[in-house]
């Protein structure tokens, strides 16, 4: 059944991209503001998935030929290389380190190995969520 | 590089194996695999000479020392000993299995990898002096034997073996951990030297007989005693090599090992003593006895390998009793541990080239049934010169090295009765009688393996093969073993000073200090008359008798009624283990999500609901309690009706709108009360999990409430209204009292200072618990691995399920 819904494309197209941007802000956000990976991961597969609902699953794959296993598994390698990173310095397992740093155009920000693995986090929701989706929407 | 580290050396040179076995097909992958055996024999022998005036080495590492665990490898004689047994047996199998194993044929990788694997749990066991890692390498050998049992696992019975074998020696080494466990908190340490130097200490714990039977139980699965036997016969299933190394020289010895090595801590128990004699010689005698019901050449090799070790053990006993006699005592019971640790040299050396013989005669004429074998001599000469050599030291025969130790067991077994510490006066006579019937029976045996096969009437038509002399390199690994056999018997006394005395030490370290003080001297020849001769002598004559009478006697072990039999009784327990477990799955596996839902639930209410009983520790102050305003009250309505709702709809979509209705409005309760993050977490998720619904819809079936009675409505009622009441009761009796400041504060104060950030939950997810999350995360992706298992790659055609189940 193909159906041509104006709206809600025209609507999905622009409301997309804000999804996008304010989860990636939200991700980043996350360590002083409400966020975080977790959510920002969420945020991101709501997003792929209004645009689901609005295309079809082939219009969105072509789109975004991602392929959501590898994702859960990089991000799944990224996390659990950030926590074990602390063996290279001698410092108990899962030990994480920050500090601020002057950085051109941002001025001083703090960076933190939390927030590696935060994108570790953020990828295997991700990931996960639009596996499930994927597979069962996929379903025929 | 620290020799704790040879341990690892055969699992390290596994992981190469596979690349080898790809790579460079042409040769052999055995022949990389020898290396290893052969260069971890050189290096131990090194320590041979070093041992001599009574020095032990040690080397460690630490494993995971917040539990004070570590590997210790400790070196005396004792490990000494088997590790070069491991080793330089293991070596001479290498060697046999390149011809053994056809490269084209056999999955050698497989194979190496499961050997090299158990040559390092080997080394670990022998060498550890740490309770916790010599358990673990004790299972790795379980487990590494199971791989290898099976190595032909396309067969049933390899697989019926690989199994045997592993649940009854794992059990054992589930009995032994717990021995190890009691006797680590009886002593404090998990180091073997320091609970020894406790020992009479902790001889009179109340634990200690406790700990000492579960141990005897690890060594006595493991070394195939009386009545644990019964997975080595059918453990013959592996390819020969795998049991003339497994079964003969080393795992089996793993359980000898155990025993020589707790003997200082056990000894002085009467327990041990009777525990460790009395299996050791029922398990002599019973094996003897019925290896002359075997038909099957490795069988009667299994059996007699019981019997041998069944004849150590019981050595070892008595070596336990010079405990109590002490070193001024000129009694033979010193003599019983030396003897021990030497019948257990020379049963590797002759039993180790038996089973190569059995493997050689299966490969060059296609079966091992005694009945069909005969008159092999003349076609397979050098095999059977090997044969007779390892047959005539099994049977105790001069000039072999079985005849020094069977010598050496008959005066252990005949001193036993001066012994009167138990009233041995009225039983003692029992143990050289008993023993000496087992010995008629291993001469016969003995002769029985080797004779049938060779002498007699060669008979072309009932094997499979045509029969020949094996190749040489299948000749040579027995050879060398049969070299040893003669060669220890004309200087026994190197082997003794070198190997066997340091290791006599180790199991009596309160007699001596240094291998010099053992006057222990083998000699061949005791002077006339000694009663140990005279009953040689009636060993040959009556073995001989019974030998010429078998065909007559033979038939009566077809008597024996079959379901009387310890086979018989594992059979049954492990039939009766899977239906029985099988009948009770069934009871409470239904396949409804609700009837799970409504099992975890009553666990819920009643575990909660009987701590805050128990504890006394239901209460209610609404003191503290904050106002509800209005529209907080118009919330919990909303809330209310939306649940109300999911449980009354008729159709599905009304009830996944309620559903996400419901959800929407937590997200609200979350809002007012200044959870943002959780807020935003919520809603993002109700509307993920309803679009979920969504595509899913289309595939789910009518809705339909099961079972509309009124018996299970009233009880899903019954635990509805209790998961209510106790959660109620919880939250309220957890608002009410706090005794302890709340673990916000803590974060409050450190979030900034510890972890740089600024939201506690972000903080606590990535940082404090940020283990919990990779776990958490870990379980996101198994589950959708699952998802994709069921949905995506679920085989929808019957067709092919069945095609592929033909290849």
């Amino acid at each position: 059944m193909k159906t041509n819904d104006v709206i809600l494309q025209t609507t999905t197209n622009l409301v997309f991209f804000i999804i996008i941007l304010f989860s990636i802000h939200i991700f980043f956000a996350g360590h002083y503001a409400p966020g975080g990976g977790f959510v920002g991961g969420l945020l991101t597969a709501s997003g792929i998935v209004l645009l689901l609902l609005a295309y079809d699953i082939k219009t969105v794959t072509t789109a975004l030929p991602i392929n959501y296993t590898v994702m859960t598994a990089i991000g799944l390698l990224i996390a659990l290389g950030t926590a074990a990173g602390s063996i290279i310095f001698d410092v108990p397992f899962f030990t994480h380190a920050f500090d601020y740093f002057d950085l051109p155009l941002l001025g001083k920000q703090s960076l933190h190995t939390a927030m590696l693995f935060d994108t570790g986090v953020y990828l295997v929701v991700v990931g996960v969520t639009m596996t499930i989706i994927q597979s069962i929407g996929d379903d025929d | 590089m620290p020799f704790v580290y040879f341990i690892f050396i055969p699992m390290l040179a596994a992981i190469l194996i596979p690349f080898l076995y790809k790579k460079v097909r042409s040769i052999h992958t055995g022949w990389f695999v020898l290396v290893v055996p052969v260069v971890l024999f050189g290096l131990y022998t090194t320590f041979v000479p070093k041992l001599q005036n009574g020095d032990t080495y040690t080397s460690s590492f630490d494993w995971i020392p917040s539990l004070d665990i570590s590997f210790i490898s400790y070196i005396d004689g004792l490990s000494l000993l088997f590790s070069l047994l491991i080793t330089g047996i293991g070596a001479l199998v290498v060697l046999y299995s390149i011809f053994y194993l056809d490269k084209t044929r056999e999955k050698l990788h497989n194979f190496y990898v499961y050997l090299l694997l158990f040559m390092t749990a080997m080394l670990g066991v022998v060498q550890s002096d740490h309770l916790i890692s010599l358990y673990f390498f004790w299972e790795l050998t379980s487990i590494s034997s199971f791989l290898l049992i099976g190595y032909w696992y396309t067969r049933d019975r390899s697989r019926f073996g690989a199994l045997k074998s592993m649940m009854i020696t794992v059990f054992g080494g589930l009995m032994m951990l717990g021995g190890f466990i009691l006797l680590s908190i009886m002593g404090d340490t998990y180091s073997i030297r320091e609970l020894i130097s406790q020992a009479p200490e902790l001889a009179n714990h109340k634990w200690f007989v406790w700990s000492l039977i579960l141990v005897l139980l690890g060594a006595f699965t493991k070394s195939a005693q009386f009545p644990f036997y019964i997975w080595l016969p059918d453990a013959m299933e592996a390819p020969t090599p795998v049991s003339a190394y497994l079964h003969s020289a080393t795992m089996v010895k793993a359980g000898l090992y155990l025993v020589a090595r707790f003997t200082p801590l056990y000894a002085s128990s009467e327990w041990w003593i009777w525990l460790v004699t009395g299996t050791g010689l029922l398990t002599l005698f019973w094996g003897s006895f019925f290896a002359l019901k075997q038909t099957d050449l490795k069988g009667i090799l299994a059996f007699s390998t019981v019997s041998q070790l069944g004849l150590i053990m019981s050595l070892l006993g008595a070596g336990a009793i010079s405990f109590h006699t002490g070193i001024e005592d000129n009694s033979i019971f010193k003599y019983a541990a030396f003897a021990a640790i030497f019948h257990l040299v020379n049963h590797a050396t002759f039993k180790g080239s038996l089973f190569m013989i059995a493997g050689i005669v299966d490969h060059e004429t296609g079966t091992r049934d005694i009945r069909k074998l005969g008159g092999l001599m003349s076609i397979m000469p050098i095999t059977f010169t090997i044969a007779l050599i390892g047959s005539f030291s099994m049977a105790g025969l001069p000039p072999f090295n079985g005849f020094l130790s069977k010598e050496m067991f008959l005066s252990g077994m005949l001193s036993i009765q001066n012994f009167d510490l138990f009233a041995f006066a009225t039983w003692g006579i029992l143990f050289p009688i008993i023993g000496w019937i087992a010995s008629v029976f291993t001469f016969v045996y003995s002769l029985y393996f080797v004779f049938r096969t060779f002498t007699g009437k060669y008979k072309p038509d009932l094997l499979p093969k045509k029969a020949h002399e094996a190749p040489i390199g299948m000749l040579i690994p027995p050879a060398i073993l049969g070299t040893l056999v003669i060669a220890i018997f004309f200087v026994p006394n190197l082997i003794g000073d070198y190997l066997v005395k340091p290791a006599v030490i180790a199991m009596q370290p309160f007699l001596y200090t240094s291998p010099s003080e053992i006057d222990i001297h083998i000699s061949a020849w005791h002077g006339p008359l000694e009663p140990e001769l005279l009953m040689t002598l009636g060993i040959i004559g009556l073995g001989l008798l019974l030998y010429w009478t078998l065909p007559k006697w033979q038939p009566l072990y077809t008597k024996f009624p079959d379901w009387l039999s310890l086979n018989r009784l594992y059979d049954s327990m492990m039939y009766f283990s899977e239906v029985g477990t099988n009948r009770l799955s069934k009871m409470y596996m239904t396949g409804y999500m609700r009837s799970y839902l409504v099992y975890m639930f009553t666990g819920i209410i009643l575990l909660s609901i009987s701590t805050v009983f128990i504890k006394n520790a239901f209460e209610v102050s609404f003191a503290t309690l904050a106002p509800i305003r209005f529209f907080e009250l118009i919330i919990a309505l909303v809330l209310v009706a939306g649940t109300v709702t999911i449980l009354l709809a008729k159709s599905r979509l009304t009830s996944i709108i309620a559903l996400g209705a419901v959800g929407y409005t937590v997200a609200l309760f979350f809002v007012i009360f200044n959870a943002p993050d959780l807020a935003l977490t919520q809603l993002v998720i109700e509307t993920i999990s309803v679009a979920l619904f969504l595509l899913a819809f289309y595939h789910l079936p009518k809705l339909n409430r099961h079972e509309n009675r009124m018996k299970f409505r009233l009880g899903n009622a019954l635990v509805a209204l209790g998961v209510g009441i106790t959660i109620t009761i919880i939250a309220l009796s957890a608002h009410s009292q706090k005794l302890v400041p709340s673990i916000s504060s803590y974060y409050e104060e450190t979030v900034y200072s510890e972890a740089g950030g600024g939201n506690i939950v972000n903080v606590i997810l990535v940082d404090y618990r940020g283990f919990d999350t990779l776990f958490e995360i870990a379980v996101l992706a198994i589950a959708s691995l699952g998802i994709i298992a069921m949905i995506k790659l679920r085989l929808t055609k019957k067709k092919e399920v069945n095609r592929l189940e033909d290849k």
